[in-house]
């Protein structure tokens, strides 16, 4: 019961929070009317754990090039560890989901450009991970749910040494369970 | 000089005659898995103001070892900037020759080395050695090693050693080993090598980065961070089983380790609380305690060598500075003032100056910091230099730099004249660490 109240706490915030409203299939938990209680011993386990959407599994939206949720990273600017407004409709989306699938969870890496010492810049690689944890967070995913940790300089997605490279190092990616 | 030379000569005498064997642990500790391909080849650019004029005389019968014995100590003299070979001929002289001291003299040479090879049983052999002083025409030093053709190449580096140790007065580190991360395409291998570049054996191959190496002071194990579980971990290898234990794994970030000099504790960064902060563990990951809080980074944690203060990166103060706090917690002191980068302090052994590295004009650059002044010189004139890693004797700075778009490791002295390239054919080569000084 306590958990159910906390998911839909957690989609009422989600919702006040988001510019979009929740579309039906990812929204407003189909809460079952049968008491904890009552439930049979040998019954499945609780139909709250995964919702299914369109195509009755919530992980095919996570990888469908159609979907928000495909796209996995949230990019910085330079020496700055706030997220920007235009990852606003991603970061949304992904905590609709977080909140939609409870025992999903998310491993957040934190990344950062060439520059400078590579533990310092795992620490700043971690700055930008938390942020994104926070975000997620204040749009309901629940902080069990999410591990950031860092990466630092070590997994550059861009190998080159200049501007553009770096602004594509500057980033954050999220994982999903199955996926780390 | 003369002085030390001086000093040194009557208790070198009395070590005449002592048969020296080998601590076993130092060659048990060089089983590693696999033999790695690539080698390390150094290369000097550079020289000491004053360097010592010396001979090393050919050994008498050491063509039966399968390496040359005094080919290994000449280069490992010569490496370091701070001697001068003299031509010694190529007629071996036998410890027992008698010296003709006036001609070594006139050809320039203030110290001689002479010595022998010569098997004894069980398949082993001794080296005997006399090192010479040419003015004062008497013996500085003598010593007999016993080992068996397997420790060819070690025995030498300890020969240079006890050469280095009576013509410098500080010991030498001939004999110490190195470790450093080679990345060749997407393969990681922590490796470990002698001083000198050669015998370099991966301890660990993985697909995933590895970094912050660090030697416990033993020499016996390594700590590092592997991200191998898709986030940085903290492990401690011992290199003569390959066991390896992990020592901080908790939610978040583990990085950053740094032995106590006793042995006993490893400070570590976590992230399991917040931001990056500093903690310590046990070697065994046990006993975690809070050393530092800040509201945002500390880092590279660095034990001064007395144990008492632990030296690290913050950005307490709006910028990443150098901050050293007592190793049990206290009030943090800020170190650097200059510019506003700063991080990666090491302390020398000697626990007088700090290695760090600074960033200005947007090049990074290793620089030293003089505790007791605060002046502070930078060493390079490179531009992505990293990982500052002291020689156990002090003398030499190893570090990670970039030439010609590959990582390579190179070394200056602490003064800044002497400087060192080492190259691996293939690769990029980083995380240098510079081992302790064996147990002889």
């Amino acid at each position: 019961m306590k958990s159910r109240l906390a998911l839909l706490s957690a989609t009422a915030l989600l919702a006040a929070c988001s510019s979009t409203p929740p579309g039906p299939e990812q929204g407003g938990a189909p809460v079952e009317e049968r008491s904890p209680n009552a439930r049979d011993i040998n019954a499945n386990p609780p139909v709250q754990q995964v919702l299914p959407d369109r195509a009755g599994n919530p992980l095919a939206a996570l990888k469908d090039p159609n979907s928000i949720l495909s796209k996995r990273s949230v990019f910085f600017d330079y020496d700055s560890y706030s997220i920007k407004e235009d990852a606003r409709g991603l970061v949304e989306a992904h905590a609709k989901f977080l909140v939609a699938n409870p025992s999903i969870k998310m491993l957040i890496q934190g990344n950062t450009d060439e520059r400078g010492s590579r533990e310092y810049n795992l620490a700043l690689g971690q700055k930008r991970s938390d942020a994104l944890k926070k975000a997620l967070i204040l749009l309901g995913a629940r902080e069990t749910q999410i591990e950031s940790v860092s990466l630092g300089k070590e997994k550059p997605r861009n190998e080159g040494h200049d501007e553009s490279a770096y602004s594509e190092n500057r980033r954050a990616d999220m994982l999903y369970t199955g996926e780390f | 000089m003369r002085n030390m030379l001086t000093q040194s000569a009557t208790a070198a005498q009395r070590q005449i005659g002592k048969v020296w064997q080998f601590a076993l642990a130092c060659c048990l500790a060089l089983m590693l898995p696999s033999l790695a391909q690539a080698e390390l080849t150094i290369e000097i650019t550079g020289a000491g103001a004053n360097r010592i004029p010396v001979a090393i005389a050919k050994f008498e019968g050491e063509d039966a070892l399968p390496k040359n014995i005094t080919s290994i100590i000449r280069a490992d003299l010569e490496r370091t900037g701070l001697f001068n070979m003299i031509d010694a001929g190529s007629r071996p002289i036998s410890e027992n020759a008698s010296l003709d001291f006036g001609s070594w003299k006139s050809s320039g040479a203030d110290a001689v080395l002479t010595g022998s090879v010569v098997p004894v049983t069980g398949g082993k052999y001794e080296a005997r050695f006399r090192l010479y002083d040419t003015a004062r025409r008497a013996p500085l030093g003598g010593m007999i090693f016993l080992f068996s053709a397997s420790q060819n190449r070690a025995t030498a580096h300890r020969i240079a050693d006890v050469v280095y140790e009576k013509l410098m007065g500080e010991p030498g580190v001939f004999s110490t080993r190195i470790a450093y991360v080679l990345k060749t395409g997407s393969r990681y291998e922590l490796q470990v090598a002698d001083a000198d570049g050669q015998n370099a054996q991966a301890a660990l191959t993985s697909t995933e980065p590895i970094i912050s190496p660090a030697w416990s002071p033993d020499g016996s194990r390594l700590a590092y961070v592997s991200f191998e579980k898709k986030k940085p971990v903290i492990y401690v290898h011992s290199l003569a089983t390959s066991r390896r234990d992990i020592v901080a794994n908790f939610k978040g970030s583990n990085s950053a380790p740094a032995w106590s000099p006793d042995g006993t504790r490893i400070a570590v960064v976590l992230t399991k609380d917040g931001s990056s902060q500093l903690y310590s563990v046990n070697a065994d990951g046990s006993g975690v305690q809070r050393i530092a809080s800040s509201a945002g980074i500390d880092t590279e944690p660095s034990f001064s060598p007395d144990g008492a203060f632990i030296y690290f990166t913050s950005d307490r103060g709006g910028s990443p500075q150098l901050y050293r706090i007592p190793a049990t917690g206290g009030e943090a002191q800020r170190i650097s003032f200059e510019g506003n980068y700063n991080v990666t302090p090491r302390p020398a052994p000697d626990g007088k100056t700090l290695a760090y590295i600074a960033r200005s004009s947007g090049n990074f650059q290793l620089s030293v910091l003089d505790l007791g002044s605060r002046q502070t010189q930078v060493l390079t004139d490179s531009h992505k230099d990293e990982s500052p890693s002291f020689a156990p004797n002090g003398r030499m700075i190893l570090y990670a730099t970039e030439m010609g778009g590959r990582g390579v490791l190179a070394a200056v002295s602490s003064d800044g004249r002497v400087k060192q390239k080492l190259f691996v054919p293939a690769g990029d080569v980083r995380e240098p660490a510079w081992g302790p000084l064996g147990k002889h």
